[in-house]
């Protein structure tokens, strides 16, 4: 049992939760993940730790509502306890001085890549963030980025925050300026996909953390599997991240729709249970 | 092994033990019919997740326990990895002293309800009984009375909780859950340690939970034994990975003295052919896991499972009559094994592979997958398989599969789901995390087959992560030997000191 010590909406759609959990958050490095369990018939969804606090033995998660897990989650308060939190699981970053790193964050993939930003601003980088979203409330963690950033730029496709456009504007905007030497991208599969395009254009070494669906995070099922560079890799234990332009996008993105129907359909009645209960 | 041969045969001399000899003559003994277990009826069975196997009534056990001789050279015993005393077993229930019985079989075997429905008895006691070896006739159903033994204690409300020693406050940590950890932990509460299990997952038991499903073992009669362990003192904690939630060195830290890994072989392997990736082609893990551990099937659990009507399982191991029994229930009309080898390799307990059969199970044997196809969707919707021969002996001396040349050696099969068992290695998170451990090129943990000892001194290991994929009752035989080697080592420690 894990306790919600805090929560805080960002958008609608997307909250923080502080959690308690004093191993993982002891042992917890940027990149790495947790599997949560929020009840005895739930799911196991990964999800990744956006900060934490090993005095105060706390993780933080940043949450999308996509389906019937992430809208459950939602839907919890602090006080609340989550059934099952396992991590911290998956490769941490390697991180290392570069010089000028450009980090793009799409939607919800800023939370992962706070940690992150932060290492590498702690290793000497120059940290140059862009951070994108469709509209004004889906840009989160702003003031927490631009602490660890040298730049901040925001990006949104309705020009309702920032500057218009994709989140490539803004990448090929800093590019076209000055040098940079490594580029992370995180978001949905396929902005990292269009992402890693641009920075390949400019032969920029391109690093990517891959959101696949995963049953047990340690390497025993097989579903999270993915093709790089031609060979199968697991993303729970040899990843997540992964040198972009190695990644096969399609099929990555083929197999995160294997359950879209299922998810689909288990989201409606979701949606109707909690109607009911209002 | 010479003191085992002793006791076993200490105990044949007993009064009682010579009397019941005696009272029946070995030809009548012998003339006796093996029981035959009751099971569900195959065209209701494929249907639910109920046991198949509904087990022996006590006059069935009384009755075949009449039939076994009590041999004065039990061979029997030399097939059984833990060399429980089957004859004194065999004999307390020809008495009706059950309970009895129940006791023999726990002096070596702490899962005996498991080892009774799951030990591959073909290959191990029943094929060294003296009905196989020198009468050619069916071997005493010793697994059938094994489990009938463990149920009739479990059902009596008067199950024993072994004793343990005062308890000696110095702690010990199992990391996994399955067969070899809880053998491990069984036999270190004995010994007066302060046991905790660490488990990756949110329940206990290993492939025992995962795994096998319910249809062959009860998850009700693993948590009986879980519950037991917890009545002797033992500390479960789930949801945390040793080296990733906390490493050995912070266990260390914490108060751990010795460490016992029994972290299995789950990863699973594919077959890297063209389409592998397709949806709905999936490891058997995957498949048992999201049913088994997930239970995806029910409508009220989250976890989604995609359904097949032509379900394709690739492999002959127990695992992939698993598999493909699974499929059959959740509503496939055809489900097919794809087995590369024939009939006589099968590596699968021969009750399994007679139980698919009469379900409904399709055989391709001498088949192997070459390539896969989908939709525009990527859902697989068709597969190609190759015919093959069995040329010469390999390493292992079975014969090796080649592929079949020539006009029609290949041809497709329509398929919607695809279920890869073709095995699995071991589980490198412990490996992983420890960087002096000295390993084979397998990828298994290398021991001191007397002791378990790795190449670290406080580390010991055992079951598949150690074997790379073999059986429960030998995942278990290694963590009783491994918690014997662990005495040793902790006394020795205090004697230094
Ligand atoms: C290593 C890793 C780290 C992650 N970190 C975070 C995080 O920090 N915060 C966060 O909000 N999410 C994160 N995710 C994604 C998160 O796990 C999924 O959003 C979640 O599993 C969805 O579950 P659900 O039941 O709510 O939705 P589902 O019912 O499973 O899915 C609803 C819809 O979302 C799509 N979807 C399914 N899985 C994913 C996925 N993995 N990514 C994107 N879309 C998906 C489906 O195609 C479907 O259309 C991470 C995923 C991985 C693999
Ligand atoms: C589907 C299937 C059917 C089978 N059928 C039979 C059968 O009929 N008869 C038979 O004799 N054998 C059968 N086997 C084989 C048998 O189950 C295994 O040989 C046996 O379970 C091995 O036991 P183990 O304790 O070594 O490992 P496992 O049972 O694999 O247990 C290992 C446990 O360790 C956990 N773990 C791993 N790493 C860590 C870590 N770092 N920290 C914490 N926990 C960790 C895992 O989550 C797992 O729960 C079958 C196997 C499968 C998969
Ligand atoms: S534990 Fe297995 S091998 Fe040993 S007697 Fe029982 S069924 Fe036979
Ligand atoms: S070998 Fe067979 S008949 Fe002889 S003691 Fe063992 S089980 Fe009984
Ligand atoms: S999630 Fe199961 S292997 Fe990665």
């Amino acid at each position: 049992m894990n306790k919600i010590i805090e929560k805080e909406f960002f958008s609608e759609n997307v909250a923080k939760f502080v959690l308690e959990a004093p191993e993982i958050a002891k042992s917890r490095k940027a990149g790495h993940f947790v599997i949560v369990r929020l009840d005895e018939k739930g799911e196991r969804i990964p999800l990744t730790i956006s900060d934490g606090d090993s005095e105060k033995g706390t993780i933080t998660l940043v949450v999308q509502r996509v389906g019937v897990t992430s809208a459950r989650l939602l839907d919890m308060n602090a006080g609340d306890e989550i059934l099952d939190v396992v991590g911290p699981l998956g490769h941490a970053t390697h991180i290392e001085n570069y010089g000028t790193v450009l980090c793009a964050g799409g939607g919800v993939g800023v939370a992962p890549m706070l940690p992150i930003i932060k290492a590498l601003k702690a290793a000497g980088n120059k940290v140059i963030s862009v951070l994108a979203g469709r509209t004004r409330e889906l840009i989160i963690l702003e003031d927490e980025v631009a602490a660890h950033s040298d730049e901040v730029i925001i990006m949104t496709d309705d020009g309702s925050y920032g500057k218009k456009g994709l989140v490539t504007a803004g990448m090929e905007e800093v590019i076209q300026r000055e040098k940079v030497d490594k580029a992370v991208v995180i978001g949905p599969a396929i902005m990292m996909k269009f992402g890693s395009l641009t920075t390949k254009k400019y032969n920029i070494p391109t690093e990517v953390s891959l959101n696949t669906i995963m049953v047990d995070g340690t390497g025993m099922c097989g579903a999270c599997r993915v093709s790089i560079g031609g060979k199968t890799k697991f993303v729970c234990v040899d990843g997540p991240e992964f040198d972009a332009f190695l990644v096969d996008w399609d099929e990555m993105m083929m197999r995160m729709g294997a359950y879209r129907t299922e998810e689909h359909q288990a989201f409606e009645n979701y949606l109707q249970t909690v109607e009911i209960a209002k | 092994m010479e003191n085992i041969a002793e006791y076993i045969l200490e105990g044949r001399k007993e009064e009682w033990r010579a009397d019941l000899r005696k009272s029946m003559k070995a030809k009548e003994r012998t003339s006796l019919e093996r029981v035959m277990m009751p099971e569900q009826e195959p065209d209701v069975r494929n249907k639910n997740s109920i046991e198949v196997n509904l087990g022996i009534t006590e006059e069935m056990a009384v009755a075949e326990a009449h039939r076994c001789l009590d041999c004065a050279q039990p061979t029997c015993t030399t097939g059984c990895p833990v060399g429980i005393n089957i004859p004194a077993f065999i004999k307390k229930i020809e008495t009706g002293d059950f309970l009895g019985a129940a006791s023999v079989i726990k002096q070596t075997n702490a899962l005996p309800a498991v080892c009774g429905r799951v030990c591959p008895q073909e290959k191990q006691c029943e094929l060294n009984c003296f009905y196989t070896q020198k009468l050619n006739k069916p071997a005493i159903a010793i697994g059938h009375l094994e489990r009938f033994t463990a149920d009739y204690e479990r059902n009596s409300g008067k199950m024993s909780i072994p004793k343990t020693a005062e308890p000696n406050k110095r702690k010990v940590a199992v990391v996994g859950s399955g067969p070899a950890g809880l053998a491990a932990a069984g036999d270190l509460a004995k010994f007066g340690y302060d046991v905790s299990v660490f488990e990756a997952l949110h329940e206990i038991g290993g492939v025992l939970k995962y795994g096998i499903p319910e249809f062959r073992l009860p998850n009700e009669i693993v948590d009986v034994e879980i519950e037991n362990m917890r009545k002797m003192g033992v500390k479960f904690r789930t949801d945390f990975i040793v080296g990733k939630t906390a490493s050995f060195e912070d266990l260390r830290a914490d108060g751990y003295e010795a460490f016992f890994v029994g972290s299995g072989a789950g990863l699973p392997r594919f077959m890297n052919i063209p389409g592998e990736n397709y949806n709905g082609i999936f490891s058997s893990n995957e498949y048992l896991t999201r049913v088994n551990l997930m239970k995806a099937a029910h409508d009220d659990y989250d976890t989604p499972v995609l359904m097949g009507k032509n379900v394709a399982v690739i492999g002959g191991g127990n695992t992939a009559m698993d598999s493909v029994r699974t499929a059959k229930r959740l509503g496939a009309d055809r489900a097919m094994i794809i087995y590369r080898r024939s009939m006589e390799e099968m590596p699968a307990r021969v009750e399994e592979v007679h139980h698919a059969q009469d379900e409904g199970i399709e055989f391709m044997n001498l088949h192997n997958p070459v390539e896969y196809f989908a939709d525009e969707k990527g859902r697989v919707n068709r597969m190609r398989v190759q015919k093959m021969e069995l040329g010469e002996p390999d390493a292992s001396g079975r014969r090796r599969p080649v592929p079949m040349e020539g006009e029609g050696s290949q041809f497709d099969i329509d398929v919607d789901l695809v279920i890869v068992a073709v095995g699995v290695s071991p589980n490198p998170i412990v490996p992983s995390s420890l960087k002096d451990l000295k390993m084979t090129d397998w990828g298994t943990i290398v021991v001191n087959k007397e002791t378990m000892q790795s190449s670290i001194e406080d580390v010991f290991a055992g079951g598949d992560i150690v074997r790379g994929g073999a059986t429960v009752i030998l995942a278990m035989g290694d963590g009783r030997q491994a918690a014997a080697g662990i005495h040793k080592y902790m006394t020795e420690k205090v004697a230094v000191s």
